[in-house]
């Protein structure tokens, strides 16, 4: 790529920093540049970001229609997967499943309920009834 | 505080970190293509049957670290690096060792990293960054990425570098303890040395899977992608390879340009000419790939939707394969001792 050619589209990373590329300059030879963003890059994002929106969507919706607990929520809200939680929590997989029904999650202890509430960084308050 | 800490941004963390070291401990050649060079960097994987955010899993640079490591043994420098159970301890070494003056690495996560911008905050656990100060409960962070020096609190920071998942950081530390006798021909030794071990990743690693080949298998999976899972599920995978190419932290097309900086700087090195057209190609991989990620976009945006459409994102990667592939020959060929 030739320095004259780094994009300098706004992204996302505007107001915080640029992102380092190495470019060739008019001797041929590389250097660093900074560029703003690319549009290519951006539009990959917000369609990644768009997808996350729909899950968390339908996963507000399930929780309404009585089929999932809070924790599927705040789960997909906080784009986890079943090992970050289970970091954060301590608990297995298969019980985290377990949990993330209605049925599992009104057996819930407060202590057990206060390791999600950390993980998810909201209070138990929050945690039993989340703002949808 | 650490004095006479200088800031230095890269296009890459894990180059970044190292570049800053070893130039505060007063290796003053180094410069991040150098790093990502003798440390070979680059790679290309595409590990099949597993999905990362739903999407394909691509890598585009070496295992987390593995650059690292590669750079600082070549360079005869001795790491001290550790890993913790508990916040507190961690926290203490660090603090210890930053109060001695002496700038340290962490890994951390970048998903609770509050000076990050919140749409590049997701779960990944192998961005690096040095601490070079703490002001009562205020670490100061120079964060290779970023423009400026940032800090962060001695809560964010301790969240960070616990954070959980895959790659999870335990508290990873890392600074050069010691540094034994670098001349020129250690310096020659250590890019010949990445040089040859990123032959083996690009160039002889067989199959469908790693290296040069490897792009060719994505190429080829991504001509059943429209059938197999519809244009919409197709479009974010698409959007994936790219992110995996171009995010904060790692490049795809950007780690090709890097590459293409390391062989000409290696050739001033090593004194040897036949270094620059190779060092072209990579060039011109890097330009193809970026093509490659405006195609994909035009999919993924759903201006694209054709078969055709992605035969061609196909071609232009079996394009960038063939001509790493040729690259990497024509590297082995070279037979640097």
């Amino acid at each position: 790529m030739k320095k004259k050619d780094l994009p300098q589209d706004d992204s996302g990373l505007k107001g915080f920093t640029r992102e380092v590329c190495y470019v060739k300059n008019s001797d041929g030879k590389y250097e660093s540049g900074l560029s703003s963003g690319w549009d290519v890059k951006n539009e990959a994002l917000e369609n990644a970001w768009g997808d996350i929106n729909e899950q968390i969507e339908e996963a507000k919706q399930a929780i309404a229609a009585g089929e999932k607990s809070p924790i599927y929520y705040y789960f997909i809200k906080n784009l986890m997967d079943f090992q970050v939680l289970s970091g954060y929590t301590g608990f297995w997989k298969f019980s985290i499943k377990k949990h993330m029904t209605p049925k599992g999650f009104a057996k819930l202890s407060d202590k057990k309920l206060a390791k999600y509430a950390n993980a998810f960084n909201v209070s138990i308050e929050e945690l039993k009834t989340p703002k949808l | 505080m650490v004095k006479d800490y200088k800031h230095i941004q890269t296009a890459h963390c894990e180059n970044g970190v190292i570049t800053s070291l070893l130039q505060h401990q007063g290796l003053d050649f180094m410069t991040e293509p150098l790093a990502f060079g003798m440390g070979a960097g680059l790679f290309y994987i595409h590990i099949p049957y597993m999905k990362v955010n739903g999407g394909p899993m691509i890598s585009f640079r070496a295992m987390p670290g593995g650059i690292f490591s590669k750079t600082c043994k070549s360079l005869n420098v001795e790491l001290d690096k550790r890993k913790f159970k508990d916040e507190l301890t961690a926290q203490k070494y660090l603090d210890e060792k930053v109060a001695q003056g002496i700038p340290v690495g962490c890994q951390v996560g970048v998903y609770n990293l509050s000076y990050f911008p919140k749409e590049y905050r997701f779960h990944f656990n192998a961005h690096n960054l040095i601490v070079y100060g703490k002001e009562g409960d205020t670490y100061l962070i120079s964060d290779p990425v970023m423009e400026e020096v940032t800090t962060l609190s001695t809560n964010d920071l301790n969240k960070v570098r616990f954070a959980q998942g895959v790659l999870a950081p335990k508290g990873h530390l890392y600074y050069p303890k010691s540094i034994g006798k670098v001349d020129k021909t250690t310096i020659q030794k250590a890019i010949i040395s990445g040089i040859n071990r990123n032959i083996i990743y690009m160039y002889r690693a067989p199959g469908p899977v790693i290296g040069a080949t490897g792009i060719k298998g994505t190429a080829n999976k991504i001509r059943t992608w429209r059938d197999k899972l519809g244009a919409r599920k197709a479009g974010l995978y698409l959007g994936q390879i790219v992110r995996m190419q171009e995010e904060i932290g790692t490049g795809g097309g950007g780690f090709r340009f890097l590459y293409a900086a390391f062989l000409e700087q290696a050739a001033d090195h090593l004194q040897n000419d036949k270094l620059m057209p190779i060092s072209d190609q990579f060039t011109k991989a890097g330009d193809l790939w970026r093509s490659s990620a405006v195609q994909m976009a035009g999919i993924y945006k759903g201006r694209l939707t054709e078969q055709k459409d992605f035969d061609h994102t196909a071609d232009i990667m079996t394009e960038i394969s063939a001509i790493e592939y040729n690259a990497f020959k024509q590297l082995a060929k070279l037979n640097l001792k």
